[in-house]
């Protein structure tokens, strides 16, 4: 125990006194939560749009006036001629450009029916079905408000979004992140810790001492560990006060496996540093062979389901995909344990596997 | 401390036909030796001879594949912890952690081999005063110069007052003066009852040794004091003995 104290209180020096390492422990966290949660969002909010309307009478100036007000639209600019239309694109002010014809008014009183263009920039084809839908959707509301009582009545299907009405894009990526941070803290940090205690000669040291083998390792990932629990705790403050995301199921569950989560990082950080002698290749290792996939494939950038068959199988390795199916499940679905124990098991699974591969290759590396 | 009058035939080490075997690669080929209380024992051999190997079996950090050894009474293959806790060892990098000062790097290393807090304090405060750090002691050691690293390595390698001492070529890039200073720390913990076992590439080192053996191709080829091994050989001086048999060796250095 005396050992263990001694030990631990001299990781802890190395931890605080390189600038580095504190930055991306406390720091890169923050970063990317509020990198992800307000720069780079796919949400769409006030895009800028033109209109071309040819009519320019009190019905088509109100539709016009609601597009304008709801959050999700600007109008820049009001085009007079349809050849401007691909001008006003092609110079990437607006995103969308909407085209009411003349006599709006006049037909839709007459005919009730009207055809309204929405021309969008396809160029991020996401992004343009996303106002195309929001587009669709105004318009529709524009014509219940203000025929309900002219028309009969219309059947219209009315999507809802379920677990995620505002479509909030930080419903996926507070998820990522924590993934991500975790993989960093657990995963790369521990291995550069353990490697560079081989690099210096230290390790030598230490395993000619009294101290267990086993010990050494415990003691050098326990605060790399609890590193991890106060960063899991800033990720879900901010996430809840900074980008308003509820944790819908429980909030203990949420932190116990994501402690799960970062055990298996922390084992597969062991399993790094048992294969090579150079913090370089750590790190490499770490940040070409885990975080890439853990961005690429875990679902959290690009959905699974798109993915070509063998990719979907690869994708089944990284542990961040599992890591991201609970975190979604739990806190914005609200589920418990009993529709994730798929996940929990295979996470385990991995822990359980990446610690034996490091006993067996540490024990080589001894003999 | 007073030198016991019979210090010098208490066997603190004892191989017998230790052997280390890596697939067809015998990096240890049998060897036998006895080294003594109190004694400064020369490992040397060219790079590759094995010497790292056989090192490695007598710090219980490799199980030997035949043969048997025993360090400070304990068996290498079945009490290497109890030997752990009887030895202290200092590589060629000298394994200080440069971000911690140098107070916090005894008492780092006093605490992993179990001393008790006010033990560690008293240690502490006698080895400031002896290698005159008491300034210093607050100072990281990435800002000591290599000589000051080297003396404060060996001192913590012995803080736990061990049997023997291991030093793996404990003198590299330091220059003449500080490794004399430093065998003269050597000298003190073995008037004190330590045994030092070293390897070194400085064959006026070897010179220091109380008896030398020099390993060729994975075999002890010579085993005496240095005066017996000159007269054996010819040789006016130990650069020439060693010369002599490794000159005959087959393997290529790592």
């Amino acid at each position: 125990m005396k050992q263990f104290r001694a030990f631990i209180k001299k990781e802890w020096f190395h931890i605080f006194r390189d600038r580095k390492t504190v930055f991306i422990l406390f720091g890169m966290p923050v970063i990317q939560i509020l990198i992800f949660g307000f720069a780079l969002t796919n949400e769409v909010k006030n895009a800028n749009i033109a209109v071309l309307d040819y009519s320019k009478d009190a019905k088509s100036i109100q539709l016009i006036q609601k597009i304008d007000a709801s959050k999700y639209f600007d109008v820049y600019s009001s085009l007079n001629r349809a050849s401007d239309i691909d001008k006003v694109l092609k110079s990437g002010k607006v995103k969308m450009v909407i085209v009411v014809p003349q006599g709006f008014t006049q037909s839709l009183e007459a005919k009730h029916k009207v055809s309204i263009q929405l021309i969008a920039d396809a160029s991020d084809p996401n992004f343009a079905t996303t106002l195309f839908n929001y587009g669709t959707s105004i318009i529709n509301d524009f014509q219940k408000q203000y025929f309900i009582e002219k028309i009969p009545l219309v059947v219209t299907p009315e999507i809802r979004m379920l677990y995620n009405p505002q479509l909030k894009g930080a419903f996926n990526f507070v998820p990522g992140v924590m993934a991500m941070v975790l993989m960093l803290v657990s995963t790369m940090m521990t291995s550069i810790a353990i490697v560079k205690e081989k690099e210096l000669g230290t390790m030598e040291v230490l395993l000619a001492s009294p101290l267990r083998p086993l010990l050494i390792i415990i003691s050098k990932t326990i605060p790399y560990l609890f590193l991890s629990l106060i960063n899991i705790t800033t990720i879900l403050l901010l996430s809840v006060f900074v980008l308003d995301l509820p944790i819908n199921g429980s909030v203990f569950l949420l932190v116990i496996l994501s402690m799960l989560f970062a055990i298996t990082c922390l084992s597969l950080g062991i399993l790094i540093s048992s294969s090579t002698n150079s913090q370089q290749v750590a790190m490499l290792i770490s940040l070409m062979g885990l975080f890439l996939p853990t961005i690429m494939l875990s679902g959290f950038m690009f959905p699974i389901e798109n993915m070509p068959l063998p990719m979907q199988f690869i994708s089944n390795l990284v542990p961040a995909k599992w890591y991201f199916y609970i975190v979604k499940d739990v806190m914005i679905k609200g589920l418990g344990i009993g529709s994730i124990w798929k996940e929990v098991l295979v996470l385990f699974g991995m822990t359980i596997f990446f610690l034996v591969i490091s006993i067996k290759k540490f024990k080589l590396y001894l003999s | 401390m007073s030198k016991l009058a019979n210090n010098e035939r208490e066997v603190v080490i004892s191989a017998t036909e230790l052997t280390k075997q890596f697939g067809d690669f015998i990096a240890t080929n049998a060897i036998t030796f006895e080294v003594f209380r109190g004694e400064i024992f020369g490992f040397l051999g060219a790079n590759g001879a094995g010497k790292t190997t056989a090192m490695k079996m007598l710090c219980g950090l490799s199980t030997p594949t035949r043969g048997r050894a025993t360090v400070a009474g304990f068996d290498v293959s079945t009490e290497s912890e109890k030997i752990k806790k009887n030895i202290g060892y200092m590589s060629q990098k000298f394994s200080l952690y440069e971000d911690l000062t140098v107070t916090e790097n005894i008492r780092f290393y006093a605490g992993i081999y179990g001393l008790s807090i006010p033990v560690i304090k008293e240690k502490t405060a006698a080895l400031l005063q002896q290698l005159n750090m008491k300034s210093q002691k607050n100072v990281l050691v990435k800002a000591l110069p290599l000589g000051w690293k080297q003396k404060l390595a060996f001192s913590i390698a012995i803080i736990h007052d061990p049997a023997v001492v291991f030093l793996d070529e404990p003198t590299g890039g330091v220059d003449p003066i500080t490794r004399r200073e430093f065998w003269e720390m050597i000298y003190a913990a073995t008037n004190r009852g330590t045994t030092a076992f070293v390897t070194t590439h400085y064959m006026d080192e070897a010179e220091y040794c109380n008896r030398i053996s020099i390993m060729v191709d994975g075999k002890i080829e010579a085993l005496g004091t240095p005066a017996d091994l000159k007269s054996k050989f010819n040789s006016e001086t130990m650069d020439d003995v060693f010369l002599k048999l490794a000159r005959n060796a087959k393997r290529i250095g790592d």
